[in-house]
């Protein structure tokens, strides 16, 4: 089992989720978080008093899924998310040891 | 020691503080149940001719005493007066809560929720108790009165509405001949409730609640009540149109001194002895909602018909300009403040649209009963050319940390409109600016020679030497009894959950 956590723009959550449901993925966690990489921030300005933002708002998504259907995923957010302009995020893979169905308490492949 | 002696000292005022008040409280029910009603006695059956006079004077807002038939309030007149005095309140309630809560950060908010409602429960009580009498009373200028009394009525009412006697349905006919003056009383409360309130902008973020309202007590003594009798009162110094007796007959219709002046001025005081905020011009400190304060912009704008409409004292000639002046003055600067920005930087901000609204609706503010619509417009771009250029570029030149710009905004524009009111205002729009009192003071005289700004500017000029000494002297009073500044782990922890034992926002819903 894999979790692949991707840090998108906030407006391509859609069509990445559309994507992945496409392909059969049945369920998702969706944040929204704050962060910055080589896209700059932007200035604010309040009555003159000029603020630097850095931390720029993104959508931080995780999904859980069997090793086989790793590639796959990453493909489908790749290409969903993809603007070609910077800030456009990125994708994260790291292995997972374990996960239970609290209903069920199936484990493994089965409860992702 | 001395610190061990101030800390007893706290102590003791703290403890012996409910005692006070429950004391004040039998005090003055005792005194009310003893207030004596007026009796009206049997009059004669008014003639036709008597009641026709006496209804052309109620329509034109006039003495009716020359018909004969005793004065009784109006129901035209007051059913706006009351409205008036619900919105001026709404200002502050929930007006500034929204505006300044939604300025500050997220951490603060509660802090200007509480200071907004704290003020008005603790402002009610002294105006109930002794603020009324001593700004709207004249028993210091009565027959035998005292020589201190006489020498102290250009700046003090009078003891004879203490706790509220005789305060009922008659007219108070010093100041409205058609409305009750307890209705009166409770629209001239709302005015002395914002206008502490408003102070408290400038030391936002960092200043502690008991501090704020030890500040506002000892403030509304020392400036509010003798400033606004100056100013307002039957017999006060300043007021031109209505003191026939007036030693500076300056004209100040809805507070461009006693609301606005004097708060913006008294920010600028503490704010500067208050220090900046931790952080202050390295960290950012951006309104943590900028929905809540254009929500407030739009309330306080709303309110602001009451506060300048209803300052008229009854729905006359004279409100319905006022509520025309006050509405194009407060568009005037709301468009010129944005239009700065985009010329400036490129983007017209809502702040911009928020802050310059209310510049012109403060410059419009002494000015609204007596400009007529042209002058209204020229009082509304001024006040929002000059106050943008306080907030932004001298705010920076002089580095004082006044967290909402109280001082650039109504410091500045009511100061502006006091001197414009002077050059702008015509006897075409308020006829009383001729009447009896002004011809008398000399009002009348400096209108028609050109010089009322030259008497406003002198009234501007009183009001500083009251304002900024008073005040200085009050926040070292005020950080030698309870300190100011909850210290440097609380303040960024945020006032809320250290002074209130709440948060703004919470997660778990």
């Amino acid at each position: 089992m894999k979790k692949i956590e991707a840090i998108i723009k906030p407006f391509k959550i859609e069509e990445v989720k559309a994507a992945l449901s496409e392909m059969g993925i049945e369920g998702m966690t969706v944040t929204e978080v704050k962060g910055f990489g080589r896209q700059k921030g932007h200035t604010e300005i309040y009555r003159g008093s000029e603020y630097t933002v850095d931390f720029l708002p993104k959508i931080k998504l995780e999904v859980v899924l069997a090793d086989n259907a790793v590639e796959g995923a990453i493909k489908a957010i790749v290409d969903a998310a993809k603007t070609g302009k910077i800030g456009d995020g990125k994708v994260f893979v790291l292995p997972v040891e374990n996960a239970i169905r609290i209903r069920t308490g199936e484990t493994g492949d089965q409860a992702v | 020691m001395v610190w061990v002696k101030i800390r007893n000292f706290q102590s003791i005022m703290f403890r012996s503080l409910p005692l006070f008040i429950a004391a004040l409280l039998f005090l003055g029910c005792t005194l009310s149940l003893n207030a004596s009603s007026t009796s009206s006695g049997t009059a004669p059956t008014p003639t036709l001719e008597q009641r026709a006079a006496y209804a052309d004077a109620e329509r034109n807002n006039t003495d009716p005493s020359t018909t004969g038939i005793p004065p009784m309030a109006s129901p035209a007149h007051t059913s706006w007066m009351m409205v008036s005095a619900a919105l001026v309140l709404f200002m502050t309630i929930p007006g500034l809560v929204l505006f300044y809560g939604g300025l500050v950060r997220q951490k603060n908010v509660l802090s200007m929720a509480a200071l907004c409602l704290g003020i008005t429960a603790l402002v009610a009580m002294i105006w109930w108790a002794v603020g009324y009498s001593l700004v709207f009373g004249r028993s210091f200028a009565a027959e035998g009165a005292s020589g201190f009394a006489h020498a102290a009525s250009p700046f003090l009412g009078g003891t004879e509405f203490f706790f509220l006697r005789n305060v009922g349905v008659a007219p108070n006919t010093d100041y409205a001949f058609w409305i009750p003056q307890s209705v009166f009383c409770v629209f001239q409360l709302t005015f002395a409730i914002i206008t502490p309130v408003l102070i408290f902008g400038a030391s936002a973020e960092r200043m502690k609640f008991t501090s704020v309202i030890v500040f506002a007590f000892l403030w509304f003594f020392l400036v509010y009540i003798p400033l606004t009798h100056m100013v307002w009162g039957a017999t006060g110094l300043m007021n031109g149109v209505w003191n026939p007796k007036a030693a500076v007959p300056a004209i100040d219709f809805a507070g461009g001194m006693v609301v606005e002046m004097a708060c913006g001025w008294s920010a600028l005081v503490l704010c500067l002895i208050l220090g900046k905020r931790r952080g202050y011009g390295r960290e950012p400190m951006m309104p943590h909602s900028m929905v809540l304060a254009s929500v407030g912009t739009g309330v306080l704008w709303i309110g602001w018909y009451g506060f300048n409409a209803g300052s008229a004292l009854a729905a006359d000639g004279i409100a319905a300009n006022a509520f025309l002046t006050t509405t194009l003055a407060g568009a005037a600067a709301s468009f010129v403040w944005p239009l700065l920005e985009f010329l400036q930087r490129g983007k017209p901000s809502v702040l911009g649209f928020c802050s310059g609204a209310v510049a012109g609706l403060v410059g419009i503010t002494p000015a609204c009963g007596f400009v007529d619509a042209g002058g209204a417009v020229i009082v509304g771009a001024a006040a929002g050319v000059i106050s943008y250029v306080a907030c932004t570029t001298l705010k920076r030149a002089l580095k004082y940390d006044d967290t909402l710009d109280v001082f650039g905004v109504h410091g500045v524009s009511g100061t502006v409109g006091l001197i414009l009111t002077g050059v702008l205002a015509t006897s075409v729009t308020n006829p009383n600016l001729l009447g009896a009192a002004a011809s008398s003071n000399g009002l009348k005289a400096a209108l028609e020679g050109h010089t009322l700004w030259l008497v406003q500017l002198k009234a501007i000029g009183i009001t500083l030497l009251l304002l900024i000494p008073a005040t200085l002297l009050i926040t070292l009073v005020v950080r030698a009894l309870v300190g100011l500044r909850p210290g440097g782990e609380i303040e960024s922890q945020g006032l809320d959950i250290h002074d209130h034992g709440e948060e703004g926002y919470t997660m778990n819903g």
